[in-house]
């Protein structure tokens, strides 16, 4: 088991998601210790592909920012060693199969394991190939994160059963990005979640504001938000950690009153 | 093998939100293919809407230049709509009819595969939209407006490279975000399975008909059969049934651009390594990070950083041969077909006619090759005239 349970632990968990080297490396390290401070649970770090095909316009410019810094997953690497030396939030890295197939999935689960990276998510490896890297991750104690949609229906159990860290439920069709309204009943996605696994479920996609961070904390154990801080750092640059500690306790706020109730 | 896999490549490597719909696109593929109901409806627009079966022309003038094998052209250029992408596209559209779809979304590089989308869709009464990238939009703005004409929506595509790779990454974007009424009509052999499979089976009438005519016309069978390979659906086409022909030769001519040796081509089996990339597990030209290369060719229909998944198999079984050929040889083939034997062919095309000059005249006179010729060449005049210093206006 990874640490990513520690993120359940102290009621309902704020996830927060930025793209490694977007500006550059020192201020993803900067706004990943804001997070922190701000209370943050779980942090996502981005590792950048060039096709990034679940993301929407906010996290594909993200990830060319920083491609165009120099990001390369070396890299990636030593700033997670570093943050280690300091923190021990539980980390996950979010990316595409290829780099990860690129750079030997033996090789990159035992540097995972190395610098104290608990997890990954893979947005575009579905249950069906899962084992191009289920065994390796076992042995190196890194949980793959399961992804739920909206269309899962049939295989929202199957994969529920086999779920590692914590379930993503994808709150809405499409990519990520922020969104006005969700409207898919993710309630009765959650409820068939938790009758098959005790593993926790957290919610993403779309979800940028205090009032959605509350209501969807309600449905599930955490929430995910991505593209909304992911603006902040396109916004705010160098300068973004500040805003990006702002706002995520902001957000962490809206969901610990509704723990309370 | 895996159901889903040609050897060790394919597969289906897409975000979840996508799989339900992909696993009843297989479904709805394995029951229509054998549905009687089915086949002759699509037979009956392959031969009556489509102008099947296409002719297998014996080229002599350029046999007889060539002063080597015989060589036969399967004319695909003289299909409804200009190329063998019909083929592909009425069997999709009329599938997602089945299905019960009301729209069909499709990518496109030259514009060819667009054209047929928006054909089909006009012809079966379904809502079209199509992915392109903005500078191929720019490229063949003509086949823009062709396919706006056949009531289709054109979306330019700007994000990355603003070529097929990324207008195949937006259509999956669109389909993530719409699949209850909407079937994502792929334009070639790749993708997720069951596309590769799919658009093989629909893509080989090309060499059924091709295996049968020419075993009437010469009474043997060809030596070399040859096409070019983007994703590689007229190669897949045309190589399907001689596959168990083990003395026919299976050539795939890919897009060299400036040179193999320069960072300007679109060679995945020449330059290219295993990777993990919309939806299949093959060969992508990428750097040493693994993200996807931008590749170049004069092709639009040639210009993408992968190659169907039953390519890499052939290719690692070596039952077939895959050769880079440069912008400069494609055009000098696209000249060269169209003053020796009057026929203009499509710039994709004309990159298997390069190859063809270049072994015919060391064959035998009583060997065979026969080219697929993908598509005709109106499409390309005016980018061949601007390669060439002459300003078009199209």
């Amino acid at each position: 088991m990874s640490n990513i349970y520690k993120a359940f632990e102290k009621g309902k968990a704020f996830i927060g998601f930025l793209t490694a080297g977007d500006p550059d490396l020192e201020t993803t390290k900067e706004c990943i210790f804001a997070m922190e401070q701000a209370g943050a649970d779980l942090i996502e770090i981005g590792i950048p592909f060039s096709d990034p095909i679940a993301e929407g316009i906010v996290i594909q410019n993200a990830n060319i920012r920083a491609l165009n810094s120099g990001t390369n997953l070396d890299k990636i690497f030593k700033l997670v060693k570093e943050i280690r030396e300091k923190t021990s939030i539980p980390l996950v890295f979010l990316t595409y199969i290829n780099p990860v197939f690129n750079y030997g999935y033996e090789r990159f689960f035992k540097t995972c394991n190395n610098i104290g990276i608990d997890g990954l998510i893979i947005p575009d490896l579905p249950f069906e190939e899962r084992s191009e890297i289920q065994e390796i991750a076992e042995k190196y104690n890194v949980d793959i994160i399961s992804l739920i949609a909206p269309t899962s229906n049939d295989r929202i159990k199957e994969i529920a059963k086999s779920a590692k860290g914590f379930v993503y439920v994808v709150s809405s069709m499409g990519v990520t990005g922020v969104r006005k309204e969700i409207t898919t009943d993710v309630k009765s996605i959650v409820k068939l979640v938790k009758e098959t696994t005790t593993t926790p479920c957290a919610i993403g996609f779309g979800i940028s504001t205090p009032e959605q961070a509350k209501h969807f904390s309600q449905i599930a154990d955490g929430v995910i938000v991505g593209s909304a801080i992911v603006k902040i750092i396109e916004k705010y640059g160098k300068s973004a950690p500040r805003y990006v500690q702002d706002y995520v306790k902001q957000m962490k706020e809206a969901i610990q009153r509704n723990s309370l109730i | 093998m895996s159901k889903t896999k040609f050897g060790q490549f394919g597969g289906q490597y897409i975000p979840e939100i996508l799989m339900t719909e992909i696993i009843n696109l297989e479904k709805a593929y394995e029951h229509y293919k054998n549905d009687e109901k089915f086949n002759r409806e699509l037979n009956d627009l392959l031969i009556n809407y489509a102008g099947r079966p296409s002719m297998l022309y014996f080229a002599k003038n350029m046999t007889e230049d060539l002063g080597g094998a015989k060589i036969y052209l399967k004319r695909e250029d003289l299909n409804h709509t200009g190329s063998h992408k019909i083929n592909n596209v009425l069997g999709q559209a009329l599938l997602a009819k089945y299905m019960g779809k009301k729209r069909i979304i499709a990518e496109t590089g030259a514009g060819q595969h667009g054209v047929a989308a928006a054909t089909a869709a006009a012809l079966l009464g379904l809502e079209c939209e199509i992915f392109m990238g903005r500078e191929d939009t720019l490229r063949q703005a003509l086949n823009v407006y062709r396919m706006e004409l056949l009531g289709a929506k054109v979306n330019a595509v700007k994000s990355g490279t603003e070529t097929l790779k990324d207008a195949v990454n937006e259509a999956m974007r669109e389909w993530a975000n719409r699949t209850e009424d909407t079937l994502y009509v792929l334009g070639s052999v790749m993708g997720p399975h069951p596309f590769p499979t799919i658009v093989r089976d629909f893509q080989s009438i090309i060499s059924k008909e091709a295996r049968t005519q020419i075993l009437e016309l010469e009474g043997k069978l060809p030596n070399v059969v040859m096409a070019c390979v983007g994703g590689g659906s007229n190669a897949m086409g045309i190589f399907y049934n001689f596959i168990n022909d083990k003395d026919v030769k299976l050539i795939g001519c890919e897009a060299a651009g400036l040179g193999i040796n320069t960072d300007k081509h679109a060679a995945t089996v020449a330059k290219g390594r295993t990777g993990i990339f919309h939806g299949m597990k093959s060969l992508f030209c990428q750097d040493d990070n693994g993200q996807i290369s931008p590749v170049y060719s004069i092709s639009a229909g040639l210009d993408y950083p992968g190659i169907g998944p039953e390519h890499a198999y052939l290719n690692e079984t070596k039952r077939a041969k895959y050769v880079p050929i440069t912008d400069e040889e494609a055009v000098e083939a696209f000249e060269y077909l169209s003053k020796k034997e009057g026929i203009i062919p499509a710039i994709e095309s004309a990159h298997a006619v390069a190859y063809a000059k270049k072994i015919a005249p060391s064959m035998k006179r009583d060997e065979i090759i026969i080219i697929c010729l993908s598509g005709r060449g109106d499409k390309d005049v005016a980018a061949i005239a601007k390669y060439r210093g002459r300003i078009i206006n199209e």
